[in-house]
């Protein structure tokens, strides 16, 4: 049994979204996650830190591990607190977009991990949370 | 706590008289520290440059390093710590280099049998200038690192973007890394660049050395066949491997009608093809 540790960036630049991608893949090695799945995580968390950092103004990325029962994961929770997302059911379309990108980081993040809740609402900022287990 | 001006003379006076003694303890004790990566007879004329330097400003009658009268001192400093970062020495090392003058003084006022009540005054005073000085130095040095790190940096960016030709009229693109905005635009104009240059039309970007394809990385991809194909050359994605694959697949990217092959030799093998080339027997 590990404990649970968590570990924390503060993402303000593009360098930070290299920092938290390279972290991702560290703890996901370290949880056994299959070289597929890690490739997954690793790009649901390039895309939604680069969300943070873009759309939320910079904010933080949490990475912890996480334990059910006798699965382990990873859960990573990207908060900001920026304009915060008005429609969030718009926002989670296939190739809606308010900047200049695909309008797939979202909606692709979320069928890239196991569990995604998204916690919004305009002037509050946003709070996504992942968690992507070993099968 | 600055110094006075009569503090700045009598420590002006005091490293002139004793000059050969302090020059001598100061590159002893930098020395020490350096342990032998410094020759001494450079650390010797590094030492004895900089305590004219110091010994110049006192008597100019310098009270804050930065007054005018400090000018000269700050630029040698900042050389000199500059030299330091560049040879790869430690920042505690570097301000050793001006701390030590603190321990030379101190000795020569004990060889000096100075009992005056004011000397105590006047030592911390000039204590807090080397400390300056030394804050100095440590500015200086973090700058010059930082300026390192930039140029490589951008040296990286260079190096990291070679575009080969691969066979008559196929030019490769191994794009190894993370493939941000600066580096995809850097790519974009080396791959259009070398199609003009060689005539080649086909173009075989190879991502296996990218680890992860997010959207970002994928739209740069997607531009820069695009911008190729304006130019007339067919592009080939090869170097997808089955985890990058369910990635993008679950992603939802569509490369749409743009070839991908899952190695290089695969893609090098496709262009052939197409162009009806033969493979020489060996």
């Amino acid at each position: 049994m590990t404990s649970p540790t968590t570990d924390r960036i503060a993402v303000s630049s593009d360098q930070d979204v290299v920092r938290v991608r390279q972290l991702v893949r560290t703890v996901a090695v370290s949880v056994r996650l299959s070289l597929v799945d890690q490739t997954k995580l690793v790009t649901a968390a390039s895309e939604l830190a680069r969300n943070t950092l873009v759309y939320g103004g910079g904010g933080t990325v949490e990475v912890s591990r996480v334990e059910n029962g006798r699965r382990a994961g990873i859960r990573i929770v990207f908060a900001d607190q920026g304009p915060g997302i008005a429609d969030v059911d718009l926002a989670l379309t296939d190739g809606y977009t308010t900047g200049n990108g695909l309008g797939l980081g979202l909606s692709g993040a979320r069928r890239l991990v196991d569990e995604f809740a998204i916690d919004t609402g305009v002037g509050q900022g946003t709070s996504i949370t992942v968690t992507k287990w070993c099968r | 706590m600055a110094l006075s001006s009569d503090e700045a003379g009598r420590f002006a006076e005091l490293l002139k008289e004793r000059e050969d003694e302090i020059v001598s303890t100061w590159a002893e004790r930098v020395g020490s520290t350096l342990r032998g990566r410094l020759s001494t007879a450079e650390l010797h004329r590094q030492t004895v440059d900089l305590h004219h330097a110091v010994q110049g400003a006192l008597s100019d009658g310098l009270s804050e390093l930065s007054d005018g009268a400090g000018g000269e001192l700050r630029a040698l400093l900042a050389e000199l710590s500059g030299s330091r970062a560049r040879q790869g020495f430690t920042a505690t090392e570097t301000a050793v280099s001006v701390f030590a003058l603190k321990d030379a003084v101190l000795a020569a006022l004990d060889h000096a049998g100075d009992e005056r009540p004011e000397t105590l005054r006047d030592y911390v005073a000039f204590s807090s200038f080397v400390d300056q000085a030394a804050l100095h130095t440590f500015d200086s040095f973090v700058r010059t690192r930082e300026e390192l790190i930039a140029d490589q940096a951008e040296q990286l960016l260079e190096l990291s973007t070679p575009v080969v030709r691969l066979w008559e009229g196929v030019v490769a693109l191994p794009l190894v890394g993370t493939l941000d905005s600066a580096r995809a635009q850097v790519v974009m104009e080396r791959l259009l660049q070398t199609l003009v240059d060689t005539g080649s039309p086909y173009a075989i970007i190879d991502i296996t050395g990218v680890p992860a394809v997010d959207t970002q990385v994928a739209q740069h991809i997607l531009k820069t066949v695009v911008a190729a194909r304006l130019m007339g050359a067919d592009c080939i994605i090869s170097g997808i491997r089955p985890q990058i694959a369910q990635t993008i697949v679950a992603l939802g990217i569509e490369f749409g009608d743009i070839a991908t092959k899952a190695s290089l030799a695969d893609a090098l093998r496709h262009v052939l093809k197409l162009t009806g080339m033969k493979r020489q027997e060996r």
